[in-house]
């Protein structure tokens, strides 16, 4: 029995979004017997519902509302309104996602201490470390199924994979093998095991991939706690005469202002969404947006150091065949500055189909050079390069004062600019995935630039001290005990790893953490 | 696909009623054709010329030889607007105007893709070639029809996926 609570009922948590965070922490409090309702600005589609063609797809899925762009990335030149490769659906961006699923290392929480000072970077250590993280990632990986971890075997590698394993093994790497992914190997809590199908990106058909859209939520919805409430936009949060959260405004499907109130509001909108909705909430008590004393709302926007390496060889690969991103080269992850750079990065199988590969190989290019790699598409490899970024503050999401989406709320923008350790990073990446391929006979290698971004991070960070950060080491905003973040703009420092399985584990965590202080009666 | 090779004209009939033979193409009144008369296109809004040179200039933005020239005509086709239409015709004329400047007669009268390039290159910032690009990249590269002669499948999940099917059957490592 799906809940239905009255917009008045301010005993309900709102969480805004409904995606690896805000799904999560969903089903994770109704099991817990708490009463949720869940705002979620997009649709709902399930597996049968999804498109396995890359643009009709896109057009059902992506987020596009409207967003601008600033900095020296090439994403605002080429996409320039098109800073994210995210989704608006219920499941959010993990209807999407390719499935990789890894722990940070160590050192990772600890960037600062590990790494030193970095100019121009904002190196910070979360206030939380791997050994406090470990059990909630062991539970994060069971409720995902992810594979190589509780006895769970691995995917079989696809052609895409040989030759990425053959090329790194040939150059000496050791940990190489096909990943540790949220898509069953074998049948996995009621899911069916990976069919090869490829479009991963567009959304499981069969399911056999994790998202909160037909795991979590469904879940949560039969606990009889969890309303959704889909196609909903939040506008802005309300606070009381305390500086307390009381009600979450938003615009229903038929475009209708409401007003849900709300015991505790917690944010999860993805890292441009949930920032930009708590400088879009601004009061006269806050007039610098909600949860902003430290002035970090919207700040250290992180995306990893991503690119992509196409190696075309001889003879044919096809490389769209079988799960896009089963397969991993992790010796580089390491940190180990000899290398020129700070922290480290990953390599990735990944496949483009020939229309995402026309729009993203090279964006602007034309002419034979561009047209003789597509001609080649049926003999190329793909890996994509996962590295952390270093957080910056002036890369942020701001707000426009002069420009307003559909409902008239002030449109995001997103200013990145690389920085040097970034550019040193990538490029390393670069020629590493070239020798890998090269090694195995490729014929060229195109070192291809980032896409629009799917790991969006860091931009309400966690900090030890309220001054360095926007929630502390509970995604609990320092401000307001009763907001808390619960999407990627929590993390302090974006590591080397895709981040779904971290924002996972910490919802689970965070659950706890408000289930505990709700029963004790502090929040 | 809007071509056809009937509507009722013969192939001799076509070549025949062509008034201008430019590039590969035979234009008539309101259609286009290829040389061999394979297909003919009708042209509501721009006039047949300008869309046989769009038609050029599209192949020598994304040249692949094994792509016959129907592919590129329904690339372009969607600019054969009213809406379009001026903005079309005057980047193709000034496209032409480029090409006689070098002492062609017309865009399609220059013979070498590397010279018409060197046309292209020089306003490849105008918002008429951006435009045109722009459109390229899903008018030609989205076309279902176009997939398999890059040996691209597409979907695979009516078929059951690629398990049984060749997902790791790379044989040559």
């Amino acid at each position: 029995m799906v809940a239905k609570y009255d917009l008045s009922d301010d005993s309900v948590v709102v969480i805004i979004g409904t995606g690896a965070g805000g799904g999560t922490l969903a089903n994770e409090l109704a099991q817990k017997g708490i009463k949720v309702v869940s705002l979620e600005a997009g649709g709902r589609y399930l597996p049968q519902d999804f498109i396995n063609d890359e643009w009709e797809s896109f057009g059902q899925l992506a987020w596009l509302d409207k967003r601008t762009t600033s900095g020296d990335w090439r994403v605002a030149r080429d996409f320039s309104g098109l800073p994210a490769w995210i989704v608006k659906a219920v499941g959010g961006t993990t209807t999407h996602w390719a499935g990789a699923s890894l722990r940070f290392q160590e050192h990772e929480w600890k960037t600062l201490t590990h790494y030193g000072r970095v100019d121009g970077a904002n190196l910070l250590d979360w206030p939380i470390d791997a050994a406090e993280m470990e059990p909630w990632y062991a539970l994060a990986e069971t409720k995902m199924g992810v594979t190589r971890t509780g006895g769970r075997p691995g995917l079989p590698g696809n052609s895409n994979f040989l030759v990425l394993e053959k090329g790194a093994k040939s150059l000496g790497y050791q940990d190489v093998h096909t990943g540790n992914m949220a898509i069953n190997s074998i049948e996995y809590d009621g899911r069916m095991s990976c069919q090869q199908t490829g479009f991963c990106f567009q959304g499981c058909k069969w399911g056999a991939k994790w998202s909160t859209a037909y795991t979590e939520i469904p879940l949560g919805e039969e606990t009889g706690f969890l309303e959704v409430r889909e196609r909903s936009h939040v506008a802005r949060i309300e606070h009381d005469a305390q500086g307390k959260v009381t009600a979450v405004v938003y615009f229903d499907a038929d475009g209708q202002e409401q007003r849900q109130a709300a015991r505790i509001v917690a944010v999860a909108g993805n890292s441009i969404e949930s920032p930009r909705l708590l400088l879009n909430s601004a009061s006269s008590m806050f007039p610098d947006g909600l949860a902003n004393s430290s002035g970090q709302v919207g700040r250290n926007y992180m995306r990893h150091v991503t690119g992509s390496v196409y190696g075309v060889f001889d003879k044919p690969v096809r490389m769209w065949r079988g799960t896009t991103m089963a397969g991993i080269v992790r010796d580089e992850a390491r940190h180990d500055p000899a290398r020129g750079f700070v922290g480290g990065f990953e390599l990735e199988t990944l496949s483009l189909g020939l229309p995402f590969m026309a729009a993203f190989l090279n964006p602007g290019a034309w002419g034979r050079e561009f047209t003789s790699a597509l001609d080649n598409y049926e003999n190329m490899a793909g890996m994509w390069i996962v590295g952390e970024d270093m957080p910056q503050e002036t890369n942020r999401i701001t707000v426009n004062s002069d420009d307003v989406d559909q409902f008239g709320l002030p449109t995001p923008n997103v200013n990145f600019d690389d920085h040097p350790n970034d550019v040193a990073m990538r490029n390393y990446a670069y020629a590493k995935g070239a020798e890998i391929y090269r090694a195995v006979g490729a014929t060229q290698a195109y070192p291809t630039p980032p896409y629009p971004s799917t790991h969006n991070l860091g931009t309400n960070r966690m900090s030890e001290n309220p001054r360095d950060g926007v929630v502390n080491r509970w995604g609990q905003t320092h401000d307001i005990p009763n907001l808390f973040v619960s999407d990627g703009s929590q993390f302090t420092t974006g590591a080397a790893e895709n981040p779904t399985l971290t924002i996972v584990a910490l919802a689970i965590r965070q659950a706890d953490h408000i289930a505990r202080e709700m029963a004790a009666g502090t929040i | 696909m809007t071509t056809s090779n009937h509507r009722g004209l013969t192939r001799r009939e076509l070549l025949s009623r062509s008034l201008v033979a430019g590039g590969s193409f035979l234009v008539g009144s309101s259609w286009i054709t290829s040389g061999s008369a394979a297909w003919a296109v009708e042209v509501t809004a721009l006039k047949p010329e300008t869309m046989a040179t769009l038609v050029q200039m599209a192949r020598d933005i994304y040249p692949h030889d094994r792509l016959r020239d129907e592919f590129y005509v329904v690339a372009v086709k969607g600019h054969d607007t009213a809406e379009q239409a001026p903005m079309v015709e005057e980047g193709i004329a000034a496209l032409d105007g480029a090409a006689r400047g070098k002492g062609h007669s017309g865009y399609l009268g220059v013979g070498w893709e590397a010279d018409r390039v060197e046309i292209l290159r020089a306003m490849e910032e105008s918002a008429f070639f951006q435009t045109i690009r722009a459109g390229l990249v899903t008018g030609l590269y989205n076309q279902k029809e176009v997939w398999p002669l890059f040996g691209y499948e597409g979907e695979s999940y009516s078929q059951g996926g690629y398990i049984n099917r060749g997902f790791n059957d790379i044989n040559w490592l």
